[in-house]
């Protein structure tokens, strides 16, 4: 008990004495804000849990998802040993719900890895180089901006064959505009700032400039961002598999599950909405969890 | 008949709950305004803003207030429900704030904005209220009202935004003025212009005036009783006119500490905050 | 030789037909550790000056020679480690994510001083914060502590000119004393030259032996503070602004 509060008072030290301390007590203030709003910890817990069924899926699935037995078909949930029943090919729900939870956060990592980087990126340039770079960029963004999500996903599989690397290429090349014009703004404002002024008086070149002293205070509204976005991007994939230009079959991607099951939803309505309702729980988790983190992450204390 | 002072306060507490526990920033002043410019000086955290707002009950949750009496005019305002309390606001009192440029609607016209404030308190006809605009807008030394009128905030200057800010405040007729750090974001120049028209209104009209400063020499000069606010607390309170026979150690030490033009010195008094400062029970500024 | 030499500075925003000028042909020297302020109203011009110095304007003509360099549209390395400047808003001078001892590590590095450490622990001194205040993040400090911080940068590179641009005029009234007080003190351990933009006579009364009054991005006059002291002002905007500021009730 005393250490746990020796470690507390070191972190919400109003002196710290090293660097390590100051950072970390800066986090653990963050953490304190966030644990305060109840519905965002409610969005962090689901998060939380979907992400331990997804890496303990191998543990956790009662069944081999790709399993077939036609002699259990369209089984109710609860019937057989079966939590949430069985698809039209006898394949245990519960168990594809879980390794199903791998696609979904596979795809979520990839586009998060690619799309706001590059949002970042261009956005900072952009906004700091001003002149003909930024209407030059900027314009690119609307090009990129200008494109219809799904139609371009039809234009890849058109081109490089169906499947998820390609789903999360089409959606990752029309995911970053809205980053870089969220960066480009954010620069614009800190670029007229005193300390930018001051640090340029220190005899900073324009890279370290972006790259130390604007990109940490644009990370904040881009995290935030993201975060909503997580919604979107679930859904887009989960359309795309709905559509069939997303994982293929037998995948358990949780769109071409809800895609398969679209034609029994009058009679054994569980196939297609059990996934839908796992959709709609990590959409919701991340839109929770967003929400919070604006107000841990929103520079109030900048000002006096 | 010797009416009731137009402001009467007693012990007036303002906290806020954070996470760390209640926060006081205004602990237990008491003090009266009668038809008088009554000023509040206090440096940045001394509670000097937060008991303008107090007054015109202005403390959104998680701030509150208590206060054993609270009264305008002998009417108690700590109990009175919200839609009285709107009509008190700009009505009986008014309050004028530091910055015109945040203080004024950017995207309505300054015309529509006195016509709106006069109409929000009095039923009185758009063309009634339109007349009463333009005749409020000579009073604050505006030569041209009626191009004025037209304009939008910010298309006038500071100094005028400032005494369009004290027209639309004046307009209602209210009993008391409260002017916080009126004007402090003017140039200096204006600024005497604009405590000139401030002076000249609330004597034509008999308010009483409660005037908040950082600035305790231009409180002096422009009140006639001062109030010293440090920590929430009041340390000291005096007549304008007696100022340089201020006890306290802090108000002597506010006053060494103004950089001189006519008196130079190598060094500037530094204020040694003494803790006892804020332990000390307020001193209370009834009349 | 003088410090800083400044002829026929015009110094405009806009182009073309919008043109807008914010200095008009200003013309004064900051000798060798001489205190020069400039003072007027606000729009006058006073700040712009000081940023044009620093190159922080990028629209200006005339001839501008900072210790025996001349100035040309970018500044170099030397001229950064010869001239510093403290902005004016202590809550937009720091960055909000750095601490205190990255700061002042920063601009160390950037000017390639070594045993930075050491020299950290004594510039906070220099500025009369104690070790404590090393790791702290801004918000985690006051206006007037910003302000330490924020002169300790300025000092990081051991300039010889500083540009205060109204360095204290954001601040309480006791807390400005004893930045007043820390600037006298500076200037003479480290035979300092400053550059001090305000709107307050009294403050530049206290720090500065020499003063031009600025109106309209123009020099109305140039004189010493003893001059004003006695208001044996020339101009009559100068004699206006003596007799609106000497508000004091001793």
């Amino acid at each position: 008990m005393s250490t746990s509060q020796g470690l507390r008072n070191w972190l919400l030290s109003e002196e710290p004495t090293s660097r390590r301390q100051a950072r970390f007590a800066s986090w653990y203030k963050g953490w304190l804000t966030l644990r305060s709003n109840k519905l965002t910890m409610f969005g962090l817990y689901v998060l939380a849990f979907l992400l331990l069924c997804a890496i303990f899926a191998p543990v956790l699935a009662t069944h081999d998802p790709f399993a077939q037995d036609l002699g259990q078909r369209l089984l109710k949930p609860g019937e057989n040993g079966h939590l949430f029943g069985t698809d039209s090919l006898g394949r245990d729900i519960y168990s594809r719900l879980l390794y199903g939870a791998r696609i979904s956060i596979y795809i979520v990592l990839l586009v998060v890895m690619v799309a706001p980087l590059v949002g970042l990126i261009v956005g900072t340039v952009s906004g700091y180089a001003g002149g003909w770079i930024d209407v030059l960029l900027m314009r690119i963004t609307d090009i990129f901006l200008a494109f219809p999500r799904l139609i371009l996903a039809l234009a890849f599989v058109a081109a490089l064959g169906a499947g998820i690397e390609n789903a999360v290429l089409a959606i990752s090349l029309t995911a970053w505009p809205p980053y870089a014009r969220i960066a480009r703004a954010e620069t614009l404002t800190i670029r007229n700032s005193d300390y930018i002024h001051a640090i340029k008086l220190q005899g900073a070149g324009p890279f370290r400039i972006v790259t130390k002293h604007i990109w940490p205070l644009c990370i904040s509204s881009l995290v935030i961002r993201v975060t909503l976005d997580m919604a979107g991007i679930i859904l887009t994939a989960a359309g795309l598999g709905f559509l069939g230009l997303g994982a293929q079959p037998p995948s358990p991607e949780w769109g071409a599950m809800i895609s398969e099951g679209r034609k029994y939803i009058l009679d054994y309505w569980w196939v297609a909405t059990i996934p839908g309702i796992a959709i709609f729980a990590i959409s919701l988790a991340f839109n929770l969890l967003g929400d919070g983190l604006r107000d841990v992450l929103d520079p109030k204390e900048d000002n006096s | 008949m010797t009416d009731a002072p137009l402001l009467d306060l007693e012990n007036l507490w303002v906290k806020f709950r954070t996470r760390s526990g209640v926060f006081d920033a205004v602990r237990g002043i008491s003090f009266t305004l009668g038809k008088e410019r009554l000023g509040i000086v206090g440096e940045s955290g001394s509670g000097k803003s937060m008991t303008g707002r107090a007054v015109l009950r202005l403390i959104r949750p998680p701030g509150f207030i208590e206060a054993d009496r609270l009264d305008v005019h002998g009417e108690d305002i700590l109990s009175l429900p919200e839609k009285r309390m709107r009509q008190l606001r700009g009505g009986r009192v008014s309050m004028i704030m530091q910055d015109p440029k945040f203080s004024l609607n950017p995207v309505m016209t300054v015309g529509q904005q006195l016509v709106e404030a006069l109409r929000a308190h009095e039923k009185v006809s758009r063309s009634e209220a339109h007349k009463r605009a333009l005749e409020v807008l000579d009073e604050v030394a505006i030569r041209d009202p009626k191009r004025v009128f037209d304009l939008y905030p910010h298309e006038v200057s500071g100094g005028m935004g400032q005494r369009i800010m004290i027209a639309m405040m004046l307009l209602p007729n209210p009993e008391i003025l409260i002017a916080d750090e009126p004007t402090s974001a003017l140039d200096v120049s204006v600024q005497l212009q604009v405590l000139d028209i401030i002076d000249k209104l609330v004597r034509d009209r008999g308010m009483g005036l409660m005037f908040i400063s950082h600035d305790l020499n231009l409180v002096a000069k422009f009140c006639d009783r001062i109030i010293i606010m440090y920590a929430g607390r009041i340390v000291e309170t005096c007549k304008a006119g007696e100022l340089r026979n201020a006890q306290h150690p802090y108000t002597l030490g506010l006053l060494n500490s103004v950089p001189d033009l006519e008196h130079p010195r190598d060094h500037l008094e530094v204020l040694k905050r003494d803790p006892a400062w804020r332990e000390a029970p307020s001193v209370s500024a009834r009349v | 030789m003088s410090a800083i030499s400044i002829n026929n500075l015009c110094v405009w925003f806009g182009v073309g037909a919008e043109r807008s000028y914010a200095v008009q042909d200003v013309s004064f020297d900051v000798a060798d550790g001489e205190s020069f302020g400039l003072v007027g109203e606000s729009g006058s011009g006073k700040s712009t000056i000081l940023r044009a110095i620093a190159g922080l304007a990028p629209t200006w003509s005339g001839k501008m020679s900072v210790a025996g360099e001349t100035l040309g549209p970018k500044r170099s390395k030397s001229f950064y480690s010869k001239v510093q400047m403290v902005f004016q808003d202590p809550y937009a001078s720091l960055h909000p994510r750095q601490t205190v001892d990255r700061v002042l590590s920063e601009a160390m590095n950037l000017h390639g001083v070594e045993n930075i450490d050491r020299r950290i622990g004594r510039l906070l001194d220099d500025v009369g914060l104690g070790p404590g205040f090393r790791f702290r993040y801004p918000h985690q400090l006051s206006g007037g502590q910003r302000q330490r911080v924020a002169i300790a940068r300025a000092l990081a590179c051991d300039p010889s000119i500083l540009l205060l641009d109204e360095p204290t005029s954001a601040l309480d009234v006791s807390v400005q004393a004893e930045i007043l007080n820390l600037l006298v003190d500076l200037r003479r351990e480290h035979k300092l030259t400053y550059v001090m933009v305000s709107h307050d006579l009294g403050v530049v009364g206290h720090l500065c032996e020499r003063i031009g009054v600025m109106k309209g991005g123009r020099f109305e006059e140039v004189l010493t503070v003893d001059a004003m002291r006695r208001s044996e002002a020339q101009s009559p905007y100068t004699q206006h602004l003596l007799e609106s500021s000497i508000n004091s009730i001793r």
